[in-house]
């Protein structure tokens, strides 16, 4: 555990001295495999999510995006019949490794669901929920600095400042999602994992995430799914193609909407399947 | 013609009518217009026709006619005078009704003797034992009864064939390829399915108004301040006729009782039947999932009278014995007390709450687990800030249901509880039940119109108010929460 906080340290100072650098690999994943009970999902994906930028997976329906993204916090955990196998490292340490507590990931590793999900509570409560599990706040006045600087991150503190006490689920949709997006941030993660975070809502609500998407990567490394080729060559600097539980490929996001090495990924964003 | 007889045919011309209907129908297929309704709707169209008003029918003749019978019979018996050997006009017509009944058992042409004496071992042979305090006058009383009501029987039979045919003929001729025979079926069955649920509703209105009647009865002798306000119970026995000793009705012993053995059981019920509902929906995997439900399912399907002997037989002692044994001699836990009865109504309980409980778990939507989850926060932090939370005011009408049986629950206490209407706080002494005294005041030789009896229905319908009530907010509590998530 101590060794993490210092690494988490280190990489702290690292990042403001590699802010402009391209090259810090956050994640890695290594000949990553998943199962749900016979079937697998995902074969052998080896793919790189690099610090303060956007990485977007995308690919048609069922070719395994979601569900390497949701072995990136180990959220397959929650489900019978996953298995994973592979490696998938966090600055350098294996999150499957059993030393690592799955509580302590998940507040490095945020996840921002396909379908916003406030918690039946005030959106003041909604927000101070993480930062109140992981005893981030030991004074009221810290958690309303916490809330207050989480909503103003996620772009959403001037509409709701004068209604902190009202339900979350009161909001509209785009907002929601904000409030979302907010409670992740809540926890100060490293990365936030996106699993189609546009795809319940209307363009204007969408143009407003995505722009926010791409002012969090100032602080986060973020990873995000989406079936928008459009979205991903708006807010991603790489992109990486699944095609049947398989990488097809992965690379800057310029160089693969304008020229991709492979025929099926050129098919895809073109429209021709998927 | 026996009216099941009847029934039976008519329904056979039903089924002829419904054949001929289909056949007709599909022969005016030709191809050239649409038909509107397709041919087996004809079928049914018709088969409805032909049963339904005879049935009908036929079931207003057979009330009207056992009236009619009734007072025939009433007509026919003797003036009745003070040396009358039957004590009332009632039952001497049941007799006559019940002599005419063993009538019809003899084989046709037997020669009938004219006293009962002669007649009672010709009945036995056949089987029909009948009152000794018959009288020779009635035999022709019944004898005439019989023929009157086979003479009713046959033409109500006849009206009711006719009825049906001419229905099944009406029906086949209005057979036309654009004739609406399936708006016909449908309005029918909407009529039936509508029939069937009054029928839950007009029960339950009739339930209420025939308690009220007995309990307006009973107010009229005892008042409604000393019923519901009096604190002693104690309602005497009342011989047939007496005026004199009232007893005293004090609801509130009985109350209390009610609603501490209640808050017993609810305090065992509840805890254990919410954590293994959040372990079943939560916690355990399918395997052990798909055991235990139904074990514990299978702990509602025991009657209750089988905990009550459980708790009279096995607990009560039980307990007794091991109070008598910590205190070395004299027990503090009598063999019935609320303790022990509102333990064993618990047991009962934990099923209703884990499964009710289990439900609405289950319901809370799967991004709110998730949404938790990847917050970091762990299992248990999930279900104590997210879904408890979220499922709560679910739970609660859950618990509002569940402790509307426990206060309706009669047989655990009855055996369980003791009968002795004391008031006091200690759990471990005998106390009763509004249940257990409606029991006590209904069974056992005490004049019906005597509010000693009476007092059973004021029970009852305070009993039923409070249910009422709490399934109200129940239901009221759990319809508010299902919007939430919609």
């Amino acid at each position: 555990m101590n060794i993490m906080t210092e690494q988490t340290l280190e990489n702290a100072v690292g990042d403001k001295m590699n802010a402009k650098s391209n090259e810090v690999i956050k994640m890695r994943g290594d000949k990553v495999g998943v199962f749900y009970g016979e079937k697998q999902a995902l074969f052998d994906v080896n793919l790189d999510v690099r610090q303060n930028q956007v990485t977007a997976l995308i690919g048609p329906s069922g070719c395994g995006k979601s569900t390497f993204l949701r072995c990136l916090n180990r959220m397959n955990d929650t489900i019978d019949s996953a298995r994973v196998t592979g490696k998938i490292t966090l600055d350098e340490d294996d999150i499957y490794d059993k030393n690592i507590d799955v509580v302590e990931l998940r507040a490095r590793v945020g996840m921002v669901f396909q379908k916003p999900n406030p918690f039946p509570k005030s959106i003041y409560e909604n927000v101070a929920y993480g930062p109140r599990i992981h005893g981030l706040a030991k004074r009221k006045s810290d958690m309303d600095q916490i809330v207050e600087s989480s909503l103003k991150k996620a772009a959403i503190w001037n509409e709701v400042k004068d209604r902190l006490q009202e339900p979350g689920t009161g909001l509209s949709g785009g907002q929601q999602q904000r409030l979302c997006i907010a409670r992740a941030i809540a926890v100060s993660p490293e990365v936030i994992l996106m699993d189609e975070p546009c795809s319940a809502l209307d363009p204007i609500a969408t143009a407003r995430v995505e722009e926010l998407i791409d002012e969090l990567r100032q602080n986060y490394t973020i990873v995000i799914v989406t079936h928008s080729m459009q979205q991903a060559a708006r807010v991603s600097q790489r992109t990486a193609m699944f095609h049947l539980g398989y990488l097809v490929e992965e690379g800057a996001t310029d160089k693969m909407f304008t020229n991709p090495d492979d025929k099926r990924t050129q098919d895809y964003i073109t429209g021709r399947f998927g | 013609m026996s009216s099941l007889l009847v029934l039976a045919i008519v329904i056979a011309i039903g089924v002829v009518a419904f054949v001929i209907g289909r056949q007709r129908a599909a022969a005016q297929d030709t191809g050239k217009v649409k038909p509107h309704s397709r041919a087996h709707y004809h079928g049914w169209w018709a088969f409805l026709l032909a049963v339904l008003p005879a049935v009908l029918l036929l079931a207003v003749w057979d009330i009207g006619s056992s009236f009619y019978l009734d007072r025939h019979i009433h007509a026919a018996l003797p003036e009745r005078t003070v040396d009358s050997k039957v004590a009332s006009e009632a039952l001497d017509a049941s007799l006559v009704k019940s002599l005419a009944k063993g009538l019809r058992r003899l084989d046709a042409g037997t020669p009938l003797p004219a006293t009962f004496a002669e007649l009672q071992p010709l009945l036995i042979a056949k089987g029909v034992a009948l009152a000794s305090d018959t009288q020779d006058y009635m035999i022709p009383i019944a004898v005439d009864a019989n023929s009157v009501q086979d003479r009713l029987g046959l033409f109500g039979a006849v009206v009711t064939f006719a009825l049906s045919v001419a229905g099944a003929f009406y029906a086949l001729r209005q057979i036309a390829p654009r004739a609406r025979a399936r708006n016909n079926v449908e309005r029918l069955m909407l009529w039936g399915l509508l029939a069937a649920s009054t029928i839950a509703i007009l029960t339950t209105v009739g339930i209420v108004l025939s308690m009220l009647f007995q309990t307006i009865t009973f107010f009229e002798s005892v008042s409604p301040m000393s019923f519901f306000f009096g604190t002693v119970w104690d309602p005497r026995f009342a011989a047939a006729g007496s005026g004199g000793s009232q007893g005293q009705f004090g609801l509130i012993p009985l109350l209390a009782g009610t609603l501490y053995i209640a808050a017993v059981a609810l305090v065992v019920a509840v805890p254990v039947g919410l954590m293994s509902a959040v372990y079943m929906s939560e916690y355990a995997s399918r395997s052990v999932r798909s055991v235990v439900k139904p074990a514990l399912e299978l702990l509602a399907g025991i009657p209750t009278i089988v905990y009550g002997i459980f708790a009279v037989v096995t607990l009560g002692p039980f307990l007794r014995d091991l109070s008598a044994a910590l205190t070395g001699g004299s027990p503090f836990i009598q063999g019935q007390s609320i303790f022990t009865a509102g333990l064993v109504m618990g047991v009962m309980l934990i099923p209703v709450v884990s499964s009710l409980s289990d439900d609405i778990i289950t319901a809370v939507p799967r991004a709110m687990r998730d949404g938790s989850l990847g917050l970091g926060a762990t299992r248990s932090e999930t279900i104590k800030r997210v879904i408890l939370p979220a499922a709560l005011p679910g739970i609660v009408g859950a618990i509002l249901l569940t402790a509307s049986r426990a206060i309706g629950e009669t047989m655990i206490v009855v055996l369980a509880a003791g009968v002795a209407a004391n008031l006091t706080a200690n759990p471990f002494e005998a106390m009763t039940t509004i249940t257990v005294k409606i029991v006590n005041q209904l069974t056992g030789d005490l004049e019906f119109n005597s509010p000693q009896t009476l007092v059973a229905f004021a029970l009852g319908l305070t009993l039923f108010a409070l249910t009422l009530v709490m399934n109200i907010v129940a239901l009221y509590i759990v319809r508010k929460y299902r919007e939430q998530y919609e």
